[in-house]
């Protein structure tokens, strides 16, 4: 058990890349491995030379970007809550960021105002959730649950009341950005290097994540600074989940079920395992499902939300099985 | 050094007064014993001293300096908590379980190191759980688990222990074996450990020191000699003790 986990890491290593080839080999037109490679380094063709670079590749690198900070938050946000069905989504964050979104879609604006407005709803909607979860009183667990959950239900009573008042030429670019849209980005590297200053940001936590999940009093009897801490992981957890969903819309399941399959795979909840696993892994499933979503019924794209629901629930279900037997 | 104390101590919890301007010193060496009837207060005082709650008045130190002043890792690295129930919600192998016990003398960019490891399959030699030390901790026994908290406070290895109701879950021999090594530890370190306890003959068998709450604010704390007998226990318990001798061994029994 303890030998394979360097063997899944790597593996998951190697996915990450062939999993952006993939995405930029795929599309209306379709390019062998060698075309791929000569079009994305020379510019000797440079229709091809464009269509990779200013079309497929910030498409590929904002949904790796997305995936992986979803599963980062998905991570930090199960050791938060201790609770294995939390996900970047409880505490309302994409229903604030929808909501904002879908106000700003119904009001016919475009470009930066929609991720932009989506961010704002996320991070107000986590400010709100955590203020009023405070309270005076102490700050558990199940009260934080409890309220993203209501918070949460609040919002989705005012996305539907903005569905329905919609008029039929909106109605159809709203829903897909409900369901997950990667269209619109074009942030690629922004949104790398933040995935990549959030990774970093974590890396001096591993340790302390590991102690936190045993539980709180535990954690502060083995010397971790529990109010300090739990400030510190909801901060990076919502500035992940902002950032992915300005990206990508509401893409569900990757957050919950990444850091489920990466456990079930390695046999470990060791976050030096877990938390590369996940950026590596989420990134990799959401350029896939993107990729799928473009391909399996072009030239018509599917959200890409459906799309990770047809991988995560199978695969899911199907490693949850196994793990039952071992 | 090494020295755990209560300075004017007031603790309730609901309606419960547990104890009010209480003054109480753990020396090194010491072994204590928290007797009392369920709902007197024995884990919310132990928390107390632990740093993990605050009191209502008065303070706890740590060497003559209040906890209050100490981080959480300072604290951490001299003061080893077990608790009452510990579960786990993430899977995970019994050695990693164990390898938390380093985590407050570890930097936050450091892993653990051969020599942790090397002490942390020692001490789950000496709870008697080596051959599982690959095994995934969501499938052990409640007392297994129970070992396995202390497999992993040996690796944190302080020297102010405080446990909640250590002989949780184990069989008879199994609270023996637990309790005579965790003593030998203690002693043989020159630590002292404070432990609530249920059971009076354990205490008796084990203890220098004890200390009784009544949950009515009442405490009678001192050496187990002066502490132990039938008025002060009759009265904890509402019910009449009295004691069995058997050569050099004494039980205490509900008359």
């Amino acid at each position: 058990m303890i030998n394979s986990r360097p063997l899944i890491t790597l593996f998951l290593l190697l996915l990450a890349p062939a999993s952006l080839l993939t995405a930029m080999a795929v599309g209306s037109i379709d390019y062998s491995f060698e075309q791929l490679l000569r079009g994305l380094f020379t510019a000797e063709d440079s229709a091809r030379h464009d269509i990779l670079w200013q079309l497929r590749w910030p498409r590929a690198a904002s949904a790796f970007a997305a995936g992986g900070l979803l599963a980062t938050a998905g991570v930090l946000m199960q050791v938060l809550l201790r609770n294995p069905l939390a996900d970047p989504y409880i505490l309302g964050t994409s229903g604030g960021a929808a909501a904002f979104a879908l106000f700003a879609l119904l009001a016919g604006l475009g470009g930066i105002w929609i991720p932009g407005s989506a961010f704002v709803g996320a991070l107000l909607s986590t400010l709100l959730v955590f203020s009023l979860a405070h309270g005076r009183g102490s700050w558990t667990s199940n009260r934080l649950l409890l309220t993203g959950v209501v918070v949460a239900f609040g919002w989705g009573a005012l996305i539907s009341f903005l569905l329905v008042i919609a008029p039929q030429t909106r109605l159809r670019g709203m829903l897909y950005w409900l369901m997950g849209d990667l269209s619109h980005s074009q942030q690629s590297w922004t949104a790398l290097l933040a995935l990549g200053v959030i990774f970093l940001l974590c890396l001096p936590l591993l340790r302390r994540l590991d102690i936190l999940q045993r539980g709180e009093l535990q954690a502060a009897a083995l010397g971790v600074n529990i109010r300090q801490s739990q400030w510190l992981i909801y901060t990076l957890a919502a500035l992940c989940t902002a950032i992915a969903v300005s990206l990508a819309g509401t893409v569900g399941f990757v957050g919950l079920i990444v850091p489920h399959l990466l456990r079930l795979i390695i046999g470990t909840s060791q976050h030096r395992w877990i938390l590369p696993g996940a950026v590596l892994l989420g990134g990799s499933l959401l350029v896939l499902a993107d990729t799928l979503a473009r391909a399996i019924v072009a030239p018509t794209q599917l959200p890409v939300g459906v799309m990770t629901a047809a991988i995560g629930v199978p695969l899911f279900l199907l490693m949850l099985y196994r793990g039952q037997q071992r | 050094m090494n020295t755990l104390a209560a300075r004017e101590l007031d603790v309730r919890i609901g309606n419960v007064h547990i104890c009010s301007r209480f003054d109480w010193q753990m020396q090194a060496g010491e072994i204590w014993g928290m007797l009392g009837m369920n709902g007197a207060g024995k884990t919310t005082l132990l928390h107390t001293l632990a740093g993990l709650r605050e009191p209502n008045a008065g303070r706890v130190l740590l060497n003559d300096q209040p906890l209050t002043t100490l981080s959480r890792r300072r604290i951490a690295q001299q003061l080893g908590v077990l608790f009452q129930s510990q579960y786990e919600e993430f899977p995970g192998t019994v050695i990693e379980s164990t390898l938390a016990g380093r985590h407050p003398h570890l930097h936050a960019w450091q892993f653990e190191t051969e020599a942790d490891r090397q002490l942390a399959l020692q001490a789950l030699a000496s709870v008697g759980l080596a051959e599982l030390a690959q095994r995934n901790v969501l499938t052990l026994s409640g007392g297994e688990q129970q070992r396995l908290a202390i497999a992993s406070l040996l690796v944190q290895s302080p020297q102010l222990w405080l446990l909640d109701e250590p002989h949780n879950h184990l069989d008879p021999h199994q609270q023996i074996r637990l309790l005579d090594r965790l003593v030998q530890h203690v002693q043989v370190h020159d630590n002292s450990l404070c432990m609530s306890l249920h059971d009076v003959n354990l205490a008796n068998r084990y203890c220098s020191h004890l200390l009784l709450l009544y949950g009515n604010a009442e405490v009678i704390a001192g050496p187990r000699d002066e502490v132990l007998n039938e008025a002060n226990l009759s009265r904890l318990y509402g019910h009449p003790m009295c004691c069995l001798q058997a050569g050099k061994r004494s039980a205490w029994l509900p008359a």
